[in-house]
Formats: structure tokens, sequence, C-alpha cells
């Protein structure tokens, strides 16, 4: 197995509202390898995006603030490393593109500038230098008469060549990671497609591992190689892609899956989880997810539940599956026994 | 872009002819006329009606209205009584004083406006932001001649570090360097007070042009490139906090060319301002008239100049 | 059967934690969390009640003089000194504040009253009447406002009419010259509110004209005019005061903070007796600021979208 390039340890990220402290990211544990396409999948809300966040410590301070655990890049502690130093790291080995193309690029300056911006900045480029580069580099993803383009202001382009550019820059200084916040949510379907054919046609050129977060599970299936699932700022489960899909433990999981229409399995209606995301403000020790679950314990009530490997490669955080939660509770039902 | 400057120029006109209606009208009903305000005692009755019959006071008020309407599309804006001269040379001899203090005003309030704006939005609610909010809100509301007759009394009169008024030292007829230096000296405390009054609400509007900016998500992605934040700040943000400033360029326009009336008064500063004032009590009508004509006009064409600029410096409206 | 009652219970639960305050209580709580507006809010009360109520509890009469105890500078006796006629300038100082006030606040009435009526028949008829409306309000917009006024001013003098009435002029003139603001606000603000369905709704019911625009659009509109009129008090109290102090405004015998001013004009009070000019000039400063303080707060509070603007 390749080399961990990432790996998230007990991150706690939390936001002070007037209501309350919110635990947007709790407790969160997890890793990327390098080459590796990671999918974070859950709700709005869930935390996944404030993950993302914190990795490339771009959080909103005041209100938000990471107040503990480790993010390791190559092995070095990135929530110990100086400003100038995080700095230089972004944009450079870890990169990032996010869900609003239409915003995303600054409206006064032009496409080439923008794109040349890292390379001037990392990789001290000459100015021609750059030209070239950002030449090629528009050329690479995919968009006709580069030399146009450069000269061109944002509010020219569509969302889905602005999110072309966005990824452009993005992989400019050659970044060890992409991390892609939702970055087909806002296009039309068709340019989707097009624009995840690029990243996996990148992802296989230059080797870059991908933590790409969305709650579409269409994506998912398409991209990922591993899906950690968050849900109220926690790792609820985490499993290769493969082994997901066919066998998903916790019941938030398997409902998500449930919740995605299936072609030529026509149903009735829809499944639908039941029940709200849970108000983040002031969340207790418990499974976060309890009020929503069909196989709600007591135990779940009180009690966290521990993120833990049941099969190889695939740990989920479910009282179900764990002895202390067996012996609480006989009556388990069918799902207990799936899980064995 | 030509075609849309002489559309939005042939739009003034109504506006403008509203404007001249309502100026002469008011002008109309100020009782007396320059003759009477002169208050000669040697002139006769037969001499009064004959200057009246000179200057045109005597024939009906529409009959008045059109001819100084067809005067002023000439650009012939009458004689002034008082200053028996033409009304445009009259605003042309002292605007240019007004422009001075306007317009050195105008480059300092600016650059203190937008820094502060600036450093206010990037530490907002710190204690220096908070600071600056009670600041913003004491310099709006401050009354001009208050200001300016307070800054006299203590640093021209108690300190004696400036000259009370005026323009220049009376009786030094410098010439060349040292005439300069003297109007500078007589600049400081009237030009500090107008910056004084107008940095407020232009602080303002920086500082909420760039905390507007900052949530944008092009500087989230500034970041995300790992710019420094100074590059972040004052690169991507500012210039597109500027964008909206930009437009008030234009509305400055009036206040580079009109004068401040009442500072012009408190600190004798012979601009158009205080002429204009003096015009009133002399019931200069001409130089009354033209003059409120003329800030309307420069209104009017300061509105335009903001909108061209605004279009010239956003691409997204840059006309082609 | 506890559990149907229970689920009652829960759901009487929910709904008592989804009953919407009111947007006005919402409103005075954003307010009441924004210190600066506070503050700004307890110096005007205390203004007021200073310039209303102060005169009552004043051993002094307005316009009695005192030349023993003329020119005297603050004292036991005399808390802000005496002017050159010996009249108590505390005294002078509240009298003035009852007519700058309510000169302020009087002008702004009238100018929201202009503006908002002129603004929501342009926002609701459209067509001719938005036409004409908007094209007076570019009229006034593009008017040299300082200059009309001092006119303006000028003229009152002219005809001579009584220092007690020309106040009432004043008020007039400064509120005619002031509504253009508000009216294109409001105006704004019917032109997209009349495309909603509520008022499909009145369309359907066939209500009259003025009841659509009083009773359905206008409440709508209050916030923007709470605000628009606050700041206005305090552009009021500014324009009155530059007008009085260019003895164009209210004259003397009646005091208000701008003409006491005037007193600045001579040499020997502008630099001997500051306690004649200051404490005026503080006044206007002052309670400005405090309104300006409450309409910003206001602003915040009403109009969360408008926020730090």
């Amino acid at each position: 197995m390749a080399k961990e390039l990432v790996e998230f340890r007990n991150l706690e990220t939390h936001f002070k509202t007037s209501a309350g402290t919110v635990k947007a990211v709790n407790d969160v544990s997890f890793s990327i390898r390098e080459g590796e396409t990671l999918c974070v999948v859950g709700e709005s809300g869930c935390g996944k995006s404030v993950t993302a966040m914190s990795l490339m410590q771009l959080i909103e301070s005041p209100p938000g603030k990471i107040v503990g655990g480790q993010i390791l890049f190559e092995g070095k502690d990135l929530l110990k490393l100086s400003k100038k130093d995080m700095s230089r790291l972004r944009g450079n080995d870890i990169a990032m593109i996010f869900q609003e193309p239409m915003s995303s690029l600054n409206p006064v300056f032009t496409i080439g500038k923008q794109i040349a911006e890292p390379l001037l900045h990392h990789l001290g480029m000459t100015h021609k230098e750059a030209k070239a580069r950002v030449i090629e580099l528009i050329t690479m993803v995919g968009i006709p008469r580069p030399e146009k383009i450069y000269d061109s202001y944002p509010h020219e382009l569509s969302g889905g060549m602005r999110q072309r550019i966005m990824i452009a820059i993005a992989l400019s200084c050659n970044p060890k990671l992409l991390i892609a916040d939702e970055p087909t949510t806002a296009l039309d379907v068709t340019i989707q497609a097009q624009i995840l054919d690029l990243m996996r046609d990148i992802k296989s050129k230059m080797n870059t591992a991908i933590m790409m977060i969305t709650h579409d599970l269409g994506v998912v299936a398409e991209m990922a190689d591993f899906v950690v699932v968050m849900y109220a700022g926690k790792v609820i489960e985490e499993a290769p892609v493969l082994e997901l899909f066919k066998n998903p433990q916790h019941p938030y999981t398997q409902g998500l899956l449930k919740a995605k229409p299936i072609i030529n399995q026509r149903q009735e209606r829809l499944y639908s989880i039941p029940g709200q995301v849970p108000n983040p403000v002031n969340l207790g020790d418990n499974c976060h997810f309890h009020d929503r679950c069909e196989f709600c314990m007591e135990i779940c009530k009180v009690k966290t539940p521990p993120l833990r490997a049941h099969a190889d490669g695939h740990k989920t955080a479910c009282w179900l599956y764990e002895e202390e939660g067996k012996r609480n509770e006989r009556n388990v039902g069918s799902v207990g026994t799936a899980a064995e | 872009m030509s075609q849309y400057i002489i559309r939005r120029l042939l739009q003034m006109i109504p506006t403008l002819i509203g404007i001249s209606i309502i100026v002469f009208v008011i002008s109309q009903m100020v009782p007396g006329d320059y003759i009477t305000a002169s208050q000669n005692p040697n002139m006769t009755a037969e001499r009064a009606d004959q200057l009246r019959a000179i200057y045109g006071l005597d024939k009906p008020a529409i009959q008045q209205y059109f001819i100084w309407a067809k005067n002023m599309l000439t650009g012939n804006l009458g004689d002034s009584f008082q200053h028996k001269m033409p009304v445009t040379k009259v605003i042309n001899t002292y605007v240019w004083n007004s422009f001075v203090i306007a317009f050195v005003t105008l480059i300092l309030s600016w650059v203190i406006a937008a820094f502060v704006g600036v450093f206010s939005a990037q530490f907002q609610y710190s204690f220096f932001d908070k600071v600056v909010t009670l600041l913003v809100f004491l310099l709006m509301s401050l009354p001009s001649f208050f200001i300016g007759l307070l800054a006299i009394k203590y640093f021209a009169l108690d300190l004696k570090l400036f000259p009370t008024g005026g323009m220049t030292t009376a009786g030094l007829n410098a010439s060349g360097w040292a005439y300069i230096k003297d109007v500078a000296g007589h600049m400081i405390l009237p030009v500090t007070v107008m910056t004084t009054l107008s940095v407020g609400s232009l602080t303002r509007y920086f500082r909420t042009g760039m905390l507007e900016v900052i949530r944008q998500d092009y500087i989230r992605t500034a970041r995300a490139k790992g710019l420094n934040e100074r590059t972040v700040i004052f690169k991507h943000a500012f210039r597109n906090a500027l964008l909206p400033a930009i437009t008030l360029l234009g509305f400055e326009l009036p206040a580079l060319f009109g004068g401040a009336m009442i500072l012009e008064r408190v600190f004798t500063w012979p601009g158009i301002g205080q002429i204009y004032l003096a015009s009133i009590n002399m019931r200069d009508y001409p130089l009354m008239l033209g003059f409120t004509m003329f800030l309307a006009v420069l209104t009017l064409l300061g509105n335009l100049i903001s909108d061209i600029l605004y279009g010239v410096a956003d691409p997204r409206i840059r006309l082609k | 059967m506890e559990q149907p009652q229970n689920r009652m219970e829960q759901l009487q639960e929910q709904l008592k934690i989804v009953k919407p305050e009111s947007p006005w209580k919402i409103a005075a709580r954003r307010f009441a969390k924004n210190k600066l507006a506070l503050v700004g809010l307890i110096i005007l009360v205390l203004m007021f009640l200073i310039c209303f109520l102060g005169p009552l509890f004043s051993p002094y009469e307005l316009n009695q003089t005192d030349v023993k105890n003329k020119n005297q500078a603050p004292n036991g006796d005399f808390w802000l000194g005496t002017d050159k006629l010996g009249r108590d300038i505390l005294l002078r100082v509240m009298l003035a504040g009852r007519i700058s006030l309510t000169v302020g606040l009087v002008a702004t009435a009238i100018s929201v009253a202009i503006g908002a009526t002129l603004g929501a028949v342009a926002g609701f008829y459209r067509r001719y009447a938005d036409t004409i409306i908007m094209r007076i309000a570019d009229i006034f917009l593009a008017l040299p406002t300082l200059p009309i006024l001092i006119t303006l001013g000028a003229i009152l003098s002219d005809l001579k009419i009584e220092p007690s009435k020309r106040i009432y002029f004043l008020m007039l003139i400064i509120g005619l010259l002031g509504w253009v603001g508000l009216a294109r606000l409001v105006r704004s603000q019917i032109l997209t509110l009349r495309e909603q369905e509520f008022m499909q709704a009145t369309e359907a019911l066939g209500l009259r004209d003025s009841r659509k625009i009083f009773l359905h659009l206008m409440p709508n509109t209050v916030p923007i005019i709470i605000v628009s009129a606050t700041l206005g008090v305090a552009g009021a109290i500014l324009t009155e005061s530059v007008l009085s102090f260019l003895g164009l405004g209210v004259v003397p015998p009646t005091p208000s903070w701008g003409n006491m001013i005037t007193a600045a004009n001579s040499l020997i009070e502008f630099r001997k007796r500051p306690w004649t000019w200051i404490p005026p000039g503080l006044c206007i400063l002052i309670t400005v600021t405090a309104i300006n303080l409450i309409g910003d707060g206001l602003r915040d509070a009403l109009d969360p979208k408008m926020k730090n603007r």
C-alpha cells in the first residue's frame, strides 16, 4: 500500500456562535495515501468542508478555531508550522478548488495573471516562463485557444471553463494533494461529467492525491478509491469504495445508499432518512445519529460509539457492531447479522 | 462609448432646465435688487431706474428668465454687478483658490481613508477597529464651522502655530518659492479641517467595501494559492473594494470646484464659495444664479464621470 | 396508551420552539446588543430631558439681561458663564436645544412625509407617475442644496418675518429639500414588493389603491423609513446649525445652537470667552453623533442584509 500523505489525528475544529460552541469537526481521524482519491461524504453542515479548510488552515478565525489534534502532512504536523511555512505549502504542495467557480476567480484580474500568480510566488519563475507554463496549463485542462483565454477576464468564461481554470491554478505547482470541495455541485450535469473526467485524467498523469468533498454518491462511485462518511462533525464510517457500496455498515450510510436512485430498479418511492440533521450547537456525548436511527438502542443515547475496524480497512462507529452494544440490547435485528 | 456619453449629456438637458427654473424663481423671490442693496445714498430715483433698464431688471420676470437662459446657452452667464466683470471671469478668478485646497484635501482624505478603512476591515472587531468606528461617527457628525472656529482658536490664536486665515500674509509681497511657502502655510489649517470632515464617511465606505470583499470566494482562492496576507489584502481585495469607491471620485467634482462655502468664510480663504456668500448679501443675481447653475452642471457632470469611471475600472462592465 | 400523549407533548414542545418571534422583537434584541447604539440612545434621551425639562429648574429667564453679571466665566451661579448681556449661557443652550432638536425633528418629518408618499406613488403606479416623480427627484438631487437654502434664508430675512414664525418656514425649507433619498429608497422597495404574491392577493380582493399602498405596501417599508429618518434628523440639525450660524436660519433673540456660535464672530468673545460659543457647538456634535450611532444601530437591527454597510 502507498505511503500515507496526510493523516488527521483527532482533529477538533470548533466555531463559537452566539448560540454556543459548534463542534464542526469533532475528533476526526483518517488518512489519505499518496496518489489516492479519497472522498469525504456527508450532508451539508456535517463538517466535511471544515475538515478540508482545517487542513489548508484557512478557517476563518474568529469564529472558527482548531482546538485540538494533529494534521500530519508527509509526517510534519501542519498545525505547528509558522504562518509563513504554511503559506509556502498552500497552493504549492497542497492546492484546493472550490464549489463556486463563478465567484472563485477575482473579477478584476485576467485569467493569465491569476494562473501565473502561484508560479511567480512559489516557484520564482520569470514572467516569461510563467506565461509559457500558463498556456501549457490552460491547454492541459482542455480549453482551446489558450492565448486568447490568457487575456480574458473571468466573466467572459462559462462556469465549466472557470472550474477548469481553477483546476489549472491548483495544478500549477504540481501539488501532492488536491483538495476539491464539491467541485461539480454548481455545474450542469454534462459539465460535471467533463470536470470529473478531467480530474481523473490529471490524477493518472500526475499521480496527485485527491481529497474530494461531496454529498453526491454518484461522484463517489465514479471517483473514489476510499470513502470517509461524516455525520455531525464525526467520521462514522470509512472503507474502500467497493467495500462501502457492497457492504455499508452504519445505518446512516445504509440510508444514504438507499436514498440514491438505482437505474433499472424502479421503486415505489425513493427512500429518505427520517428526521433532520441535529442542531450542531452543544451536541452531547452520544451517537449524533441516534434520533434518526431505526436501530437506536439505549446506549446510543448516552455514549459516543468508537470508530473501530470490523473488517479489513473498513471502520465503523456504531454500537450495533460493538460487544458492549450487543450486551446492552439483544434485539439487534437483521443489520447486526448482516455485518458478521 | 461616445454614443453613451452623448445620450447621457442629452438626458442632462431637461434636468438642467428644471434646475434653472427653480433657481431663477427663488432668486426672483428675493425682495429688492442690486440697486437697492448697494445702498448708494447719492443715487436718484431716475438714475436707479436707468440702471435697472441697463441691467434688464425692469423687464417682466419671464422675459428676464428667457434672456438669462439664452445667454447661458452661449456660455454667457452675464456680468456680476458687484465685481463689474463677467460672471465666468469671476468664477474663473476665484475657483482655482478653492480648487487648490479642495484638491489637497481630496488626496489626503482618500489616502488616509483607504489605509484606515482597509486595516480596520482586516482586523474587524479589534480594538483598533472599534476606535475607528467610533471616530468615524464623531467625524461624520462634526459641524464644519464649529470645528473650523475651534481650530483657529487653539492652533492659530492660542498656540500661534498657523495664520488665522486668508491665503497670503498681508503686506508680504513674496513671489516664487517664498510665495508658495506662504500659501502652503495658510493652507495647513483649512486643509486639515476639511480633511477631518471628509475622511469619516470615506473611511466608513472603504471599511464596508473591504469587509464585503474579504468574504468573497476569490479571496479564499487567493489565500489557497499560498499568497501572503499583504498580497491578498492589497492586491486582490483592495482592487475590488476600490471599484465602487471610484464612482465616488466623480461625485467629488462639485466639491473640487464648488468651494467649501462655510469653511472658506471661517478661514477667510478667497475662494469661490466665500465670493458666492458675499454675492447673496449684495443681491448680485448674475453671480448667484450663474454660480448655482455652475454647481448644478458640475454635479450632473460628476455623476456622468463616475459612471464612466466605473465602466473603465470594472472589466465586467467595461464598455467596448 | 401513553405513547400518543407523549407524542402530543413532543409536538407542542416543538411548536413552542418554532413559534416565530415578531420581527420588531428580534430587531429590539439586536439593537440592544449594539453597545455604541445604546450609548447613543442614552445620550440622546439625556439631551432631550435636559433641554426640555432643564429650563424648568433654572433660576433665570430666557431674555433676562443682567448688566452686573455680564461676561462671567463659568462659576457656581452661572454654570456655563454669561454672555455680554449677562444672560445665563446654560439656560440659553438648553432652550436653543429645544429649538434645534424640534427643527431637526419636524423638518425630517416633512421630508419623510413627502419622500415616502412620492416614493410609494412612483413605485406603485409606475409609468407616468414614476417618470415624472423621478425626473423631479433628479432635479432635486442635482440642485445645489446649500446655495438654495442660503438664498431662501436671505429671502426670509428680507421679508422681515418675525423670528418666532421664521422657525416654521425654516423647518419647511429644510424639509422640502431633503426628501429625494427616501423617495428613491421607498420607490425601489415598493417596486419589488408589488411583484410579490401577497399583492396579487390584494388584487384578487379588489382593494382600493390607497388601501393597497398604505395598508399593505407601506408597512413593509417602515424599517428603511425609520433608519433613513433617524439619519435625516442628524443631517437636518447640522443644516439648521449652518444656516443659523450664517444668520440665515433661526435668528436672535430666539436661541439655537447654530446662532449661539455666531458669538465667535466677535474677536473678544472668540478668544477670551470661549464659554459663549463652545458649549452649543459641543451640543451639536454630541447630539448628531448620538443620532448617527442610533441610526446605524437601527440599520443593523432592522435590516440584517444591510449589515456593515
